[in-house]
């Protein structure tokens, strides 16, 4: 789909629309043929490509994990095994490190989040246009291949980890504990009338930086995978732009990918590491 | 970019993606790693134990050696008591024996020369008495000095 009859800026704009499947305004059931049409559908459409591809991805990653799982021994550990135990180990460290309380699901969710994330992440080192051209042979017109580049994907797992923050926090710390810390603090005064002016401010204090957990997990990961893809998508209409400047932007691309590999891991570091945090201080009273 | 179904249908699915590798993947894996690191301490202690063990061990070798040594120089040492024992009891028998020989054939040449001196006399008895009778044959009879002839027998 390097597109000969697009213009870079219908390029661009193709590589960056889901195939989006939802409602017509008329009213039938169906697939989106343009951006604007996939923006009409509103919420009750559903991203088919962002969804085929995570759960692909997450399918793997529990196909291979599991069954290194099933046939793990106690013995010498080879090949899988091998590899398995060393990401669950790393991610244990991890969760050693920032989690002090007991909690069973901490470090399976971080060990989902971390592999999950990289392996969507990964996603954007296959060269752009390459999945695309192959769907759009089969006759699908848009393929965004990288989940992590669609907000939903990184705010459904962001919620999904906020709910898991307001869940223990709520039973850790009961409704009053949690309503407490979210009015009680910063701002306190031995006054009992004074502490009932600051219950307003304090509680749009906390409720602000409550919110922001969710928000800048899912944003961070979001922005740094679109603007990589979006990197990728400019070196690839180089492409289109002669010889010369079309090796140059192989050239870039190869440069761009190595540097992206650190930038896939660190990003899915980051969304394990935060919620491990977050988590961390749901279960801690301050 | 919009938000739509996609969302709910990700947070889903990453919720059952949490649940499986918490069931199916999480536990397993800690378990047998968990094993192999409790094997492996048992090993090592097991290590460790052995190595103890041998150094108990070779503590004990050194004493039986060191027993078995003293043992040994004690048995030579009785031994050639022993044997200079037996030397001088031999001695004393062999002296005994020796000195009873001795006196045997002392006795027995004592008796030979008795014997001898017997036989001798009586010869030199025959003998005298044969001479005598040769000479006084040509003077008197053997019967008439009888006497002397006894008495000179007597005197050898």
């Amino acid at each position: 789909m390097a597109g000969d009859a697009l213009t870079s800026s219908e390029y661009i704009k193709h590589h960056l629309t889901n195939l989006t499947f939802g409602q017509h305004p008329d009213g039938s059931w169906g697939i989106a043929h343009s951006a604007s049409e996939a923006k009409e559908m509103g919420f009750w459409a559903i991203h088919l490509d962002t969804m085929f591809w995570s759960l692909l991805l997450g399918a793997l990653f529990i196909y291979f994990f599991s069954k290194a799982a099933k046939s793990a021994t106690q013995g010498v550990p080879s090949g899988l095994q091998n590899f398995v135990e060393w990401i669950v180990e790393f991610i244990d460290t991890s969760v050693r490190g920032s989690f002090s309380s007991r909690n069973a699901l901490v470090a399976p969710l971080a060990l989902t989040i971390f592999v999950w994330i990289f392996l969507q992440n990964l996603m954007d080192l296959v060269p752009v246009d390459v999945i695309p051209s192959i769907s759009g042979m089969l006759g699908i017109h848009f393929m965004k291949v990288v989940p992590s580049t669609d907000p939903n994907a990184t705010f459904g797992m962001a919620i999904g980890v906020f709910l898991l923050v307001l869940f223990y926090s709520i039973k850790i710390k009961g409704i009053g504990g949690f309503a407490g810390e979210l009015t009680l603090q910063p701002f306190s005064s031995k006054n009992p009338i004074v502490n009932l002016i600051f219950v307003p401010i304090n509680f749009v204090l906390e409720f602000v930086s409550l919110i922001a957990k969710p928000i800048s997990l899912a944003l961070r990961l979001f922005g740094n995978m679109y603007a990589g893809e979006m990197i990728f998508i400019l070196i690839a209409i180089m492409y289109n732009a002669g010889l010369v400047l079309g090796l140059f932007g192989g050239v870039l691309q190869l440069g761009w990918a190595i540097f992206h590999i650190l930038i896939i891991t660190l990003q899915a570091f980051i969304f394990m590491t935060l919620t491990i945090v977050y988590l961390d201080m749901a279960h801690h009273e301050h | 970019m919009n938000i739509n179904l996609t969302m709910i249908g990700q947070l889903l699915s990453f919720a059952v993606f949490v649940w499986f590798t918490m069931k199916y993947v999480w536990t397993p894996i800690m378990g047998a790693l968990e094993t192999r690191k409790k094997e492996i301490a048992d090993g090592l202690a097991a290590a460790e134990r052995g190595q103890h063990e041998q150094e108990l061990a070779k503590e004990r070798a050194k004493d039986v050696l060191h027993e078995a040594k003293a043992q040994a120089a004690e048995i030579v040492a009785q031994a050639q008591k022993r044997a200079a024992e037996i030397v001088d009891e031999s001695k004393g028998t062999a002296r005994a024996e020796g000195e009873r020989i001795l006196t045997a054939a002392q006795a027995e040449i004592e008796q030979e020369a008795n014997r001898a001196r017997e036989q001798l006399r009586e010869k030199i008895g025959l003998l005298a008495v044969t001479g005598a009778e040769k000479i006084l044959r040509k003077e008197i009879g053997a019967d008439a000095h009888q006497d002397i002839v006894a008495a000179l027998a007597e005197e050898i």
